[in-house]
């Protein structure tokens, strides 16, 4: 498979500019993953009878599209609803609201049965690769238990599957008969990425993958996997809340704050010409790594507020600097303010 | 900023060694630096380089067994004026300047607060055993401290319980915490790692404002070096329980002289510059191959050796000694000219 190379193809851009709703379309021609008004509400129950007293929104009205072979970027501060909304993505928690086509398939109307072969195609590696790894199994195990589920690559195939697994990731054969514990950090993400790829998937959630690692390991893992991607043409949503780290690797980046899509648009676009107060303060707190750069950085005043009881209007307005009254009125929608670039604010005399 | 002021921490070859069933690890093996008076000192390391039991070898706060202060001093003039070895220092000394001469504050703000006290007595507790407070009192400075770390309606908060508050209000406690009785010295290890970008910028800006308020001196433990040079005056990059580099801030971002800071530093991505362009190929981070060593079993000679793209045999045979290159500059490698060469020529 080879990687769509992106084009700014005009055309492209007008189709979503004339379609009402539909937001952030990809950059490559063909669609693989269309998030339509993602939700995902938490009950909160209380009182004698628990009863539902209020709903965490941790995802609200989230949509974007993935094009085949793109690497898109999901950024967010804790809160933001990133990981919820992967993991919703494929089902790991149930959505309660919105669809999720894969390939034209509403995947969220599926039965088990019936979601167990789009399993094959859709893949996570987690955060945390102390945790995401039994420490009971051999990574033979591990690796092989998603072929074994899906009945791929059979008997001794499947010994030569993992082996060439394991040295795609940049481990060696012998390593399969070992546990988990024999293993650093970053080769234990390895192992992740190893077992993610095992059923050949199309589209990978990379939930904070290099978070946990030391950053001398972390440029490994990201190049691993930028050269992943492009060798089997696979299309990531990597989330992360680290800017500087996504924008390595992404064609376009997708802004969450309290369950809220803010902004989405191509990685240095959205670096260099952000439109949205959110994208600007998130890239303006990240600290610099040059000592003789001083720059006046905005500094966001408070904490993220609760979603059990978000603002009115715009989420974002209690630490806006920008904010205005009737941004407590109105829920912005995601617009296009540019080529390929989405955001959720009422104001255009900003930024 | 300038510091010329006199040494207030002076660590003089210190060994913190842990027996354990596989062996003795030597997690600080021979660390030498100082901090001076109203001086950042960051040091900085990835896991297992030594830089967290540096500093709970200062605070005396390693459980022994299994560790040991094998050697070395630490040399520290507390508010009294008086220079004393903390390595030395009895127990119940030890227990005075804690918390009242050097302070702590740590990565995981939900975990270092207690959970069943109230925010004020636990602000309260430092003040009433150092300063010889009330109750009342010592409730009166926490409330106090609570406003000075910018923490909104103090008078109510000081009576709330840590699970009432975000993690970055919960930081701003601890830090009210380590401040409540004026240290000379702060010891941060990791303070802002668990929280989010825009609450780190948030933290920064308090303890850079109140480091300018108190005048005290900051031990900054970071593997961030976005935060150390925001932070830092002064930097020390530990590996392998060793000090391979020290420097002043511009000179370790702009000159290093030991590959492992340079390998370092090429390995983060930077915001902006590298961003990806569409239609181009993607630019790829300089990672560093391999892992960190295994504290059971170092390489005989530099530690750095298996990793390091300018080895060459002598690597091998002995850990080199720290090299002055001069202006305070140290650096742990035989080839540090030839890197001094480069830069040289890297800047004409």
């Amino acid at each position: 498979m080879t990687r769509t190379v992106i084009t700014a193809d005009p055309g492209d851009v007008s189709v979503a500019a004339q379609t009402p709703g539909v937001v952030a379309a990809p950059q490559t021609a063909e669609t693989l993953l269309e998030v339509n008004n993602l939700e995902k509400y938490f009950p909160i129950r209380g009182g004698l009878l628990s009863r539902v007293v209020g709903n965490v929104k941790a995802v609200n009205d989230v949509s974007f599209k993935l094009g085949r072979g793109e690497v898109v970027g999901l950024v967010g501060e804790s809160g933001s609803g990133k990981t919820t909304a992967g993991r919703a993505i494929l089902r790991l928690i149930e959505p309660t609201g919105g669809q999720v086509l894969f390939n034209g398939t509403d995947i969220t109307r599926l039965s088990k049965g019936q979601m167990r072969d789009y399993r094959r195609e859709m893949q996570i590696i987690f955060q945390d690769p102390f945790a995401s790894l039994n420490p009971r199994m051999t990574v033979s195990d591990i690796i092989g238990e998603a072929m074994q589920i899906h009945n791929l690559h059979p008997g001794k195939d499947r010994v030569d599957r993992i082996a060439e697994l394991l040295a795609k990731v940049g481990l060696r054969p012998e390593h399969m008969r070992r546990y988990p514990h024999e293993f650093s950090g970053g080769q234990r993400q390895r192992i992740g990425i190893a077992r993610a790829l095992a059923v050949n998937p199309s589209f990978i959630v990379a939930d904070e993958p290099v978070s946990a690692l030391d950053v001398s390991i972390q440029a490994q893992v990201v190049n691993l996997l930028q050269d992943l991607q492009e060798e089997l043409g696979l299309t990531v949503l990597f989330i992360a809340h680290d800017l500087a780290v996504v924008e390595y690797i992404c064609d376009r980046i997708i802004v969450m704050y309290l369950g809220r899509v803010m902004e989405i648009a191509p990685s240095r676009e959205l670096n260099t010409n952000p439109k949205h107060p959110y994208t600007e303060a998130l890239l303006s707190a990240a600290p610099v790594p040059d000592p003789t750069v001083k720059r006046q950085r905005i500094i966001l005043e408070g904490d993220i507020p609760s979603p059990i009881n978000p603002p009115s209007g715009c989420v974002f307005r209690t630490r806006c600097r920008y904010a205005i009254d009737d941004c407590a009125k109105i829920i912005p929608e995601l617009r296009e303010v540019g080529p390929q670039h989405f955001k959720a604010c009422i104001r255009d005399d900003i930024l | 900023m300038t510091h010329q002021g006199e040494v207030l921490l002076a660590v003089n070859g210190l060994k913190t060694y842990f027996n354990t069933d596989d062996g003795v690890v030597k997690s600080v093996d021979g660390v030498t630096f100082h901090i001076k008076k109203g001086e950042t000192l960051a040091v900085v390391g990835e896991s297992g380089s030594g830089k967290s039991v540096t500093s709970l070898s200062i605070m005396r706060l390693i459980p022994m067994p299994p560790g040991e202060i094998k050697d070395g001093e630490i040399l520290f003039t507390g508010k009294d004026g008086v220079q004393r070895n903390l390595v030395t220092l009895p127990e119940a000394e030890m227990r005075r300047i804690r918390g009242n001469d050097i302070s702590m504050i740590f990565q995981e703000p939900m975990t270092s607060l207690n959970p069943v006290y109230t925010i004020g007595d636990q602000i309260g507790e430092a003040v009433m055993l150092h300063q010889g407070k009330t109750k009342r009192e010592s409730l009166e400075v926490a409330t106090e401290m609570l406003r000075l770390v910018g923490i909104p309606a103090p008078e109510k908060r000081v009576n709330e319980y840590p699970h009432q508050m975000s993690g970055g209000m919960r930081q701003r406690v601890m830090i009210a915490m380590a401040l409540s009785c004026n240290p000379a010295l702060l010891i941060a290890d990791e303070p802002t790692t668990a929280l989010d970008v825009t609450i780190q910028a948030q933290i920064l800006d308090l303890m850079r404002k109140l480091q300018q308020e108190i005048g005290m001196s900051i031990l900054f433990i970071t593997h961030n070096l976005g935060v150390v040079a925001e932070m830092a005056d002064r930097v020390v990059v530990m590996y392998g329980g060793r000090v391979v580099e020290e420097g002043d801030v511009v000179e370790i971002f702009k000159a290093p002289r030991h590959p492992y800071t340079m390998g370092l530093l090429n390995s983060i991505p930077r915001a902006g510059d590298a961003a990806h362009v569409p239609g181009q190929p993607k630019q790829r981070l300089e990672a560093i191959p391999g892992n960190v060593p295994n504290p059971l079993n170092l390489p005989p000679g530099c530690p750095f050796e298996p990793r390091c793209k300018f080895a060459v045999e002598a690597c091998s045979e002995a850990v080199p000694p720290l090299f002055d290159t001069g202006g305070g500059h140290m650096a742990r490698c035989i080839r540090w000219q030839e890197f001094e060469q480069a830069q040289v020529e890297v800047n004409a």
